[in-house]
């Protein structure tokens, strides 16, 4: 029992580092405008087809891919914000809604067009498969990776949103949208890197996701965006430490639940999320 | 107001249609029936009352399952258990209703998107009550009150049709009432309503349970026409089918989600046989150009469209 708890602990916290890569995004837009995106996980799979792509078809290195993967994501995501999403930011929760979600039905036909809807996948290189052994237990070395790739992305996330400039434009922005327009910010720029930000965030997850969970063309409206949804609501909206530990405890929930109680399936998931959000709507760390 | 009555009456004579023109077609009508009286459902609470759920197909599935479970174990007379399916998908919805309605925005949508969720997930475990991946199969409803249910499915868009019309004409009466009115002011302002005398939550749980029953016939229909349940009827994207269906049609019209159903079943059925896996692409499409371009729907554009100008 212990010992597997350990096991469980260390595989569910790198998954919660996956799940936070991909839902950080969409936490700090829905924070800052309001906008409820359920095209988020498009980005992920966006970021997933082309490490695909760039792996497999070109030959490059995984890791080279990654940067790639973050590019595609941001790039999809600003061309989608001039587009079509800074024209719903006034429109209601169900419009919003409505245009995503069309948006992620959309982008499912495209990948299954070009990709077919058979799991793809992309080996990563062999140092970063297999195991090692750490006190007498054996850890995954690719899940070791995800964990450090998570924390130097907080680490890095924390500190440009709290000691530089950028960062304390775009919090004010979250904080009181009016009031930092008033202040001479430019709000529609500083969402627009957000945005931008958080696009490669979660095609970067998309990327590192597809040796965890796969790959397939239904990945934008699959279970995932559920999980996702679940990290922002529960954490708050335009929280990163409520993201951080939401999408943790997520992680290591989800892992134990499958690893202790198979036969509940996604059930213990779906019945936390509701008790939270009905214990506290605005999310564990939410202020408004 | 004559005009509109005259348009009501034409509609419905043209539902009888298929019987003559296509009676290839009529079980495909028979779907539609059903998909419209569940599309009717999500419009009294969204259109009408502005609950916003991405969990509707929560009630479809369950009196889905309802009606099968009992054809397969107790007996296959249809129209009691169409009834029993309404009454305790009611009553379920009377539960949910007393959380739901309290919530609003993104809360409201996890909230309505979990429940449903929670209800799918527990369907798929109880595997030796539902038959959980495979479904609810080895029944059938022979037919109902003497007619039989034949292959070409005459009794069965018979059934859904007279289901769907009962049902419209309930929904029609309770949206010309006062209360009808007072949940469209609900859905303007939930706050001032009550000031007039209006209990907004009463009147919204009540709007949920009603709609809940609705969607509870719809999927005991479905159910008893097709002689199977499978899991699909409480799937996520059947909640996001029926959504798409009204929002196409047009929200807070009654006709929106009938109109809806018709445009939507009969282009998937054409256009599925070309290429299935690509059909969602145009979808996605028709709901960003409608949400962007024609915020009303299909008949909201058409309203617009048949105005006179001044």
């Amino acid at each position: 029992m212990f010992s597997s708890a350990v096991g469980v602990l260390f595989d569910g916290f790198a998954y919660g580092m996956l799940l936070f890569l991909l839902s950080v995004g969409l936490s700090v837009t829905l924070g800052m405008m309001n906008f409820v995106n359920l095209a988020h996980c498009t980005f992920a799979a966006v970021g997933g087809y082309c490490t695909v792509t760039v792996v497999n078809r070109l030959g490059w290195p995984f890791l080279a891919a990654l940067p790639i993967a973050f590019v595609a994501g941001a790039l999809l995501s600003v061309v989608l914000e001039r587009l079509l999403f800074r024209r719903l930011y006034r429109a209601s929760d169900l419009d919003q809604c409505l245009v995503t979600i069309g948006i992620a039905f959309m982008s499912i036909a495209t990948f299954a067009w070009f990709y077919t809807t058979e799991p793809q996948s992309a080996r990563p290189p062999a140092y970063l498969l297999g195991s090692v052994e750490l006190m007498g237990r054996s850890f995954g070395i690719y899940r070791l990776f995800l964990t450090a790739v998570g924390l130097a992305i907080t680490a890095l996330l924390v500190y440009s949103l709290e000691y530089t400039r950028f960062g304390a434009r775009v919090r004010a922005a979250v904080d009181n949208q009016r009031m930092a327009r008033g202040l001479g910010i430019d709000v529609d720029r500083a969402f627009l890197f957000t945005f931008a930000l958080g696009g490669g965030l979660a095609g970067l997850g998309g990327a590192l996701a597809i040796e965890v969970i796969g790959l397939e063309s239904t990945l934008p409206l699959s279970v995932i965006l559920v999980y996702v949804l679940i990290v922002v609501a529960v954490g708050g909206l335009g929280s990163i430490r409520g993201s951080l530990v939401a999408a943790i405890v997520l992680g290591i929930t989800d892992t134990a639940g499958k690893y202790y109680f198979p036969w509940l399936g996604a059930f213990l998931i779906y019945l936390v999320m509701v008790a939270l959000l009905m214990w506290r709507p605005l999310g564990l760390f939410g202020k408004r | 107001m004559a005009n509109a009555r005259r348009l009501e009456v034409v509609f419905w004579l043209c539902t009888l249609l298929p019987f003559v023109l296509t009676p290839n077609y009529l079980s495909l009508a028979s779907q539609i029936a059903i998909t419209a009286l569940f599309a009717l459902s999500l419009d009294l609470i969204l259109g009408y009352a502005g609950i916003v759920s991405l969990g509707h197909a929560a009630f479809f599935g369950v009196g889905a399952y309802v009606a099968g479970l009992i054809a397969k174990h107790y007996w296959t007379e249809p129209i009691s258990g169409l009834l029993i399916a309404g009454v305790l998908t009611g009553l379920l919805g009377y539960a949910l209703s007393h959380i739901v309605v309290r919530f609003r925005h993104l809360a409201l949508i996890m909230l309505t998107m979990g429940f449903g969720l929670l209800i799918a997930e527990a369907a798929n475990s109880a595997h030796d009550l539902t038959g959980g991946a495979d479904g609810l199969q080895g029944f059938r409803v022979p037919g109902v009150l003497g007619f039989k249910f034949d292959m070409f499915g005459r009794t069965a868009y018979a059934y859904s049709l007279g289901l769907l019309f009962f049902c419209f004409l309930i929904c029609r009466r309770i949206i010309r009432s006062p209360f009808g009115l007072a949940l469209r002011g609900i859905r303007e302002n939930a706050t001032r309503m009550p000031a007039i005398g209006a209990p907004s939550l009463s009147h919204l749980r009540k709007a949920y349970t009603m709609a809940a029953v609705v969607a509870g016939l719809a999927g005991a229909a479905l159910t008893q026409t097709t002689s199977t349940v499978s899991l699909e009827t409480l799937s996520f994207g059947r909640s996001a089918d029926v959504l798409v269906i009204l929002i196409l049609g047009g929200a807070g019209r009654l006709y929106g989600g009938l109109i809806g159903a018709i445009v939507y079943m009969v282009a998937r059925d054409q256009f599925s046989g070309i290429n299935p896996q690509y059909w969602y692409f145009w979808i996605g499409l028709l709901l960003v150009a409608v949400v962007m371009f024609l915020p009303n729907g299909i008949l909201g554009g058409f309203s617009k469209f048949l105005k006179p100008k001044n």
